[in-house]
């Protein structure tokens, strides 16, 4: 579980996240929402460390990242996996050794357990035929399925994906989805992914928390969206002709 | 302007500071040197001793034409390319081209890996990127002296065959020439600022691909950048080792 408690960040006079407070449930697969420039990649890069709030605390099942020492951050960094928007493979390894990075850097396995391992969760992320391959020489859906991998292998506790469906066709993008989902599931991790795809929120979010203009407008469940009358999450689900097609439907009772 | 200036030195300086922090698992780190070796230093050996070779001829062949004197002996060809060669074209002139060569390697490598969130995702894991990326290149710059050696020894070589083959001097003249007043101090003073230069080819290149910002556009502007700083800085130290070594 990862509590977020009156997060504030700034950057020069631009204040982007104005006190969040959140839960990220052990388990589930929450999703942050919003528009572009809403604070959602800021609120992620702040879970991650990447950013220093000026004000608030995250704690990851109880231990408040901004009061760990070094050594215990770098603990905590080795139980996160994260799955970055650009995949953010490294270009000079093949897949193998991508996916088994994290493992040669962190743990004291053989070479021969650290093979066995990343053949594993290679083959559960359905990659077939691409351990040699460098990232350039597979699809983009491929490469998202690999930075899945790198971030499971070692077995994290919590798990980070930027927009990890953007730029991949509708069917691939619900395939990853769904992988983020079943995984999230098996593992029992605590999923965070940061999106503005209705798609991803409608098919894998258990909890949905919605950011407008650095401000948490609205959470809820998948279910609760359609009914909410809050109006700032009405306005950006129904921005979408798709979901205005729906709500006629619901309205008219026909779903 | 000056502020910027410093604060951007200040930077530098505090990213030297990270780069021996935190090490990298010397499993890992061992195969990351080899790794630069190759690229950094077995890479770069074909042209420099393409350069090194013609420089040594021609100015050996420069030296040549400019001694209309008679009374002044054939050996100064041997002797001018010797020391032409040895102090200043093989460790500063080579390192001036490897700061193009390298360097805008070091940058626009660094750089991307920068824009594609791969140093992201190095320090999201807990890895020190600044020493999984800059420590190997500055333990692979070390063997740079070597380059320099070979740098040295096929310019004096081109020399000789400049002058034989040209007709301007016999092969006497020139080992005579080239064993003329040799002073072995030079030699070190040519390595120390080998050395010197080859911890700057390493760690300006590197900084500015790794504070770079933007995209692929800025990658190239970061290289152009890297490569007139590294240029610079190399010829400034080379005045300081000269002054403080020689004089």
């Amino acid at each position: 579980m990862i509590e977020v408690k009156d997060i504030e960040k700034s950057f020069g006079d631009s204040k982007v996240l104005k006190g969040i407070s959140t839960i990220f449930d052990t388990g589930k697969t929450n999703l942050i929402i919003g528009q572009s420039g809403s604070g959602k990649t800021v609120l992620l890069k702040s879970l991650l460390g990447i950013h220093t709030p000026d004000k608030g605390t995250i704690a990851f099942d109880g231990r408040i990242y901004s009061d760990l020492t070094p050594d215990e951050k770098r603990t905590l960094r080795t139980e996160i996996g994260m799955v970055f928007q650009g995949s953010a493979l490294f270009d000079s390894m093949t897949v193998e050794e991508n996916v088994g990075f994290p493992l040669k850097m962190f743990t004291n396995k053989s070479a021969a357990e650290i093979k066995e391992r990343v053949n594993f969760v290679i083959n559960r992320v359905n990659l077939i035929n691409a351990n040699h391959k460098k990232p350039s020489e597979i699809s983009g859906g491929m490469q998202k399925r690999v930075a899945i991998a790198r971030a499971i292998v070692n077995n994290p506790k919590y798990l980070f994906c930027d927009e990890p469906n953007s730029g991949l066709d509708p069917k691939t993008a619900i395939v990853i989805d769904n992988l983020i989902h079943e995984i999230t599931l098996e593992y029992n991790i605590t999923t965070v992914i940061n999106t503005h795809d209705m798609n991803s929120v409608m098919e894998i979010g258990d909890k949905i928390i919605f950011l407008k203009e650095g401000i948490l407008a609205w959470e809820g469940t998948k279910k609760e969206i359609f009914k909410t009358d809050n109006e700032a999450i009405t306005d950006f689900v129904y921005s979408s002709n798709l979901f205005k097609k729906i709500r006629k439907a619901q309205n008219k009772g026909d779903l | 302007m000056l502020v910027r200036y410093l604060s951007q030195i200040g930077k530098y300086f505090l990213m030297l500071k990270e780069v021996f922090n935190k090490p990298t698992k010397w499993s890992a780190m061992r195969q990351l040197i080899f790794k630069e070796i190759d690229d950094l230093i077995i890479d770069s050996l074909g042209i420099v001793c393409f350069i090194s070779f013609f420089v040594g001829g021609v100015v050996s062949i420069q030296t040549a034409l400019n001694l209309t004197n008679p009374l002044i002996p054939k050996y100064l060809i041997g002797f001018a390319t010797r020391q032409s060669v040895i102090l200043e074209f093989a460790p500063t002139f080579i390192s001036i081209i490897m700061a193009g060569k390298m360097g805008s390697f070091i940058t626009s490598s660094i750089g991307t890996m920068r824009v594609t969130e791969q140093i992201d995702a190095l320090e999201v894991m807990g890895v020190n990127s600044l020493n999984y990326l800059v420590f190997p290149k500055i333990i692979a710059l070390l063997l740079y002296p070597f380059v320099i050696g070979i740098a040295m020894f096929l310019g004096v070589f081109g020399g000789w065959i400049a002058s034989v083959y040209g007709g301007f001097a016999s092969s006497n003249e020139f080992i005579t020439g080239i064993q003329q007043e040799f002073i072995p101090f030079h030699i070190a003073y040519a390595f120390i600022k080998t050395f010197v230069f080859a911890m700057l080819l390493a760690t300006i290149p590197s900084f500015h691909g790794y504070y770079m910002k933007g995209g692929a556009l800025e990658v190239g502007k970061a290289s152009t950048v890297s490569f007139v700083w590294t240029s610079v800085t190399i010829i400034l130290t080379n005045y300081i080792l000269t002054q403080l070594l020689l004089t």
